[in-house]
């Protein structure tokens, strides 16, 4: 059964289609990404989703009773409130110091419950943030653009520990991110969205779509790379294939023309 | 009981206290401070409407107030520029409401009173209306306190929780409304904002969790009412002005204090 339904979700703002004709589903345990350039609506999306955002046409179907861990895309802890993360995790449902020492342990921050939300760093926020998004033993997590602000290394743990907590779990995960480099390869489905669905499917699929080329490029190769080095477009020293390189692309060949270091974005 | 002025003077002025501690850490925290303030400036309009058609004092200042802080909220939700429609609506609200008093005989003598308290001419029968108040509010933010936090943490975090941050930010402003109303005769229309922020402010650095900083300010504003009621009586001072100065004071030592402890 679906965990989330979404059919023909239009959402309109300020007389401007945000979003239009968004049909997708959520099946449990799958991870599912979404990518899209910035204001291409995952924001949006999510909190269609979610039930925050109100629609202009279509429908959101959740199963009933779904269990949502929601990791949101930052926390206003610049505001002047005191909070322990241990004091955090109570909000708004009450948990027991066990659970909140177990959950903690789990998301690798261990220890950290007497210390303030914003001394915290960025990657020990986020790791908090899913903590207690864990607490309910959601059926589903939903992440915004979880990973803002990390490094790439802190990145890439912190995306192996959620398909960790998907493994113990079978919790799906649905997660939004505008950066490409290690979140597709983590995924099990990737839908491109740019005001509505441009493809979506497994991410070689999509990565090989030619409406995700024309969003992205070809450049993402290279930071995917770090997963899985099998650079699928061949070209030859000199031979110049044109092709547009994201700024993290690492792979090598070299740009002789001027009409290269045009394309190259 | 409660026969000698200062006694009920200090107990007014506790119960207030009692409301405007947790009350102001929400102000703080929300950065609502200048929506305070127009809040309570609506408070001498209210008087003004309350004299001018006989209604009871607490219920007009009570009413405009709580208009005031649902304009302002609709006002900001429709994307107008806060800052400025704070500014504008605090003053305009204050000057507005100081003409209309003008047309009502017999009040111009009492001006003062309005803007800046009366908290040694607390009847027993304000007493009773400040401690209901406050009573009230306390009861409200217990109530609604973990979806409150939630709310005030994450709108969006909230929404995923199952509440609606909607309802928390209407009890606010219901809360606010009430404090404006219990707080005018103590401290006055002008310095009701300071109030509910400085003990808030004060106790924000000595504090870890949001429970303590609430309490910590009950305790800070409480005891800023005593020492600026003996101030007053010392000095000669005016009572409301001298509660926030001591306040004021103990913030600057606050801030003062705070490194010293956490590093």
């Amino acid at each position: 059964m679906n965990l989330i339904e979404t059919k023909d979700l239009t959402v309109r703002l300020g007389g401007a289609d945000i979003l239009s004709g968004v049909t997708m589903t959520i099946l449990p345990g799958e991870i599912v990404t979404i990518v899209g350039p910035n204001g291409s609506g995952k924001s949006t999306l999510l909190r269609s989703i979610l039930g925050i955002q109100a629609l202009a046409s279509g429908s959101v179907t959740r199963k009933t009773g779904l269990r949502i861990g929601y990791v949101p895309q930052r926390l206003h802890i610049d505001r002047p409130m005191p909070m322990t993360a241990r004091r955090f995790l109570s909000l708004p449902q009450r948990c027991t110091d066990a659970q909140a020492t177990r959950v903690l342990a789990r998301c690798g921050v261990a220890g950290v419950e007497n210390r303030q939300l914003a001394d915290l760093s960025g990657g020990q926020l986020q790791r908090v943030l899913l903590a207690r998004a864990l607490l309910n033993q959601p059926e589903i997590l939903i992440l915004d653009e979880p990973t803002q602000g990390l490094d790439q290394p802190g990145e890439a743990a912190f995306y192996q520990l959620i398909e960790e907590v998907r493994r113990e779990t079978g919790a799906a995960v649905l997660l939004v991110s505008h950066d490409l480099h290690v979140v597709m390869a983590a995924s099990d489905r990737v839908i491109c969205l740019n005001g509505h669905v441009c493809c979506q499917g497994a991410p070689d699929v999509v990565r090989d779509a030619p409406e995700y080329r024309a969003l992205f490029g070809f450049g993402t190769q290279g930071a995917l790379a770090l997963y899985r080095h099998d650079h699928d477009h061949n070209h030859g020293p000199g031979q110049g294939t044109p092709h547009q390189h994201g700024p993290d692309c690492n792979h090598s060949h070299s740009h002789s023309t001027a009409k290269e270091a045009q394309d190259h974005v | 009981m409660f026969d000698d002025f200062l006694l009920r003077a200090a107990v007014a002025g506790i119960g207030l206290a009692v409301a405007t501690g947790p009350l102001g850490a929400f102000v703080v925290w929300r950065r609502m401070a200048y929506f305070g303030d127009a809040t309570s400036h609506a408070a001498i309009l209210g008087v003004a409407l309350a004299l001018a058609l006989s209604l009871p004092i607490a219920l007009g200042t009570m009413l405009v107030a709580l208009a005031m802080a649902l304009t302002v909220s609709a006002l900001a939700a429709k994307g107008w520029a806060v800052d400025t429609t704070l500014g504008v609506l605090a003053h305009s609200a204050l000057a507005f409401g100081l003409v209309a008093i003008s047309f009502v005989p017999g009040v111009r003598a009492d001006m003062s009173g309005l803007l800046f308290g009366d908290i040694l001419a607390v009847s027993k029968q304000d007493l009773a209306f400040v401690w209901g108040g406050a009573g009230a509010i306390l009861a409200l933010l217990l109530w609604r306190w973990q979806a409150l936090l939630t709310a005030t943490l994450s709108e969006s975090l909230a929404h995923a929780s199952g509440l609606n941050p909607d309802r928390e930010r209407l009890a606010l402003t219901i809360a606010l409304a009430i404090v404006v109303a219990v707080a005018l005769k103590i401290v006055g229309a002008l310095l009701i904002s300071a109030m509910l922020i400085i003990p808030a402010a004060t106790a924000r650095s000595l504090s870890r969790s949001p429970e303590t900083m609430a309490i910590l300010a009950v305790l800070i504003g409480g005891a800023s009412v005593l020492a600026g009621l003996q101030l007053s009586l010392q000095f000669d001072t005016p009572a409301g002005p001298s509660i926030i100065a001591v306040a004021a004071l103990a913030f600057i030592l606050s801030t003062v204090i705070s490194p010293l402890k956490t590093r």
